[in-house]
């Protein structure tokens, strides 16, 4: 019965080896020379000027929350989607009515300039 | 044990340590990706109790969305590091009588249901194309609703958008 997330199982413990595996064996076999320019904080070449432990601007949180309403959209589609060929065209219907709606809300934040960064 | 039972344990032994972790860790940044863990034990949970859709929103609203917005918020607060979390024991007696109570009536409730134990399908079903159908069909008008709900959310988030923006 749960033979069919075997797949999901063997892709998580994959990544979870391999990121490990990769990591530790760079650790364990390669060279340890550090000074301090190389346990300096990489920042693209460029001298770190600052912690980069501050605040965020707030306008990061306002994306996530646009994200989060449009993410419950996906998760509607989803059983949509896997039974769409059995659902024919009422399905459809229902579901262009569906995101109809929610475009009149993406235009409107749009308009209100919520995806604007500054 | 087989090999069901075994993931039952693996995904509650990491639920409840990563759920413990946010509870008790000092560090606010721990506490929050803590609960990333929380949540996809949970998710497991789910998986094993053959609610895949509730698995897949599980991992795509609570992983892939709630647990960025905390993230968001764990970062705007002021000091990251180093936050002072202390926190004192107040009124502690009437916090013992409300725990008392609450924790009775649950395993009241607990000890007192006539659990079903059903046995498991032989055939896995999947759940995703069998809600995906009711919902366009027989429950039509509240799937349409949550449209009309979800737009509300988008214009009260865009309200509170463009305040902070005319704050700053």
């Amino acid at each position: 019965m749960l033979e069919s997330y075997v797949p999901i199982f063997v892709m998580i413990a994959g990544g979870v080896i391999f990121g490990v595996v990769m990591v530790k064996l760079n650790e364990w076999f390669g060279p340890h020379r550090p000074n301090d320019e190389k346990l300096s904080t990489y920042e693209s070449g460029m001298e770190p000027i600052r912690s980069a432990r501050e605040r965020f601007s707030v306008k990061f949180y306002m994306v996530a929350m646009l994200f989060i309403l449009f993410d419950i959209e996906v998760v509607f589609l989803y059983p949509w989607a896997v039974s769409f060929k059995q659902l024919g065209l009422g399905g459809f219907v229902t579901m262009a009515v569906f995101i109809f709606v929610l475009f009149l809300g993406y235009f409107y934040v749009w308009r209100k300039g919520a995806l604007e960064w500054d | 044990m087989d090999l069901y039972t075994i993931a039952f344990y693996l995904f509650a032994v990491i639920t409840l340590v990563s759920a413990s972790i946010v509870v008790f860790s000092k560090n606010i940044i721990y506490s929050a990706f803590a609960l990333l863990f929380a949540f996809f034990g949970v998710a497991g949970l789910y998986v094993l109790l053959m609610a895949d859709f509730i698995a897949v929103t599980q991992l795509m609203i609570y992983v892939g969305g709630i647990l960025v917005l905390v993230l968001f918020g764990v970062m705007l607060t002021t000091r990251v590091i180093n936050v002072d979390m202390r926190t004192g024991t107040i009124q502690t007696l009437p916090a013992v009588l409300i725990v008392a109570a609450l924790a009775g009536t649950l395993v009241g409730v607990f000890w007192t249901t006539d659990w079903r134990i059903m046995p498991a399908f032989p055939g896995f079903e999947k759940t995703a194309p069998r809600i995906g159908e009711l919902l366009l069909t027989s429950y039509l008008l509240p799937f349409e609703i949550a449209s009309v709900v979800l737009l509300v959310a988008l214009v009260g988030a865009a309200m509170i958008a463009r305040r902070e923006k005319k704050a700053s």
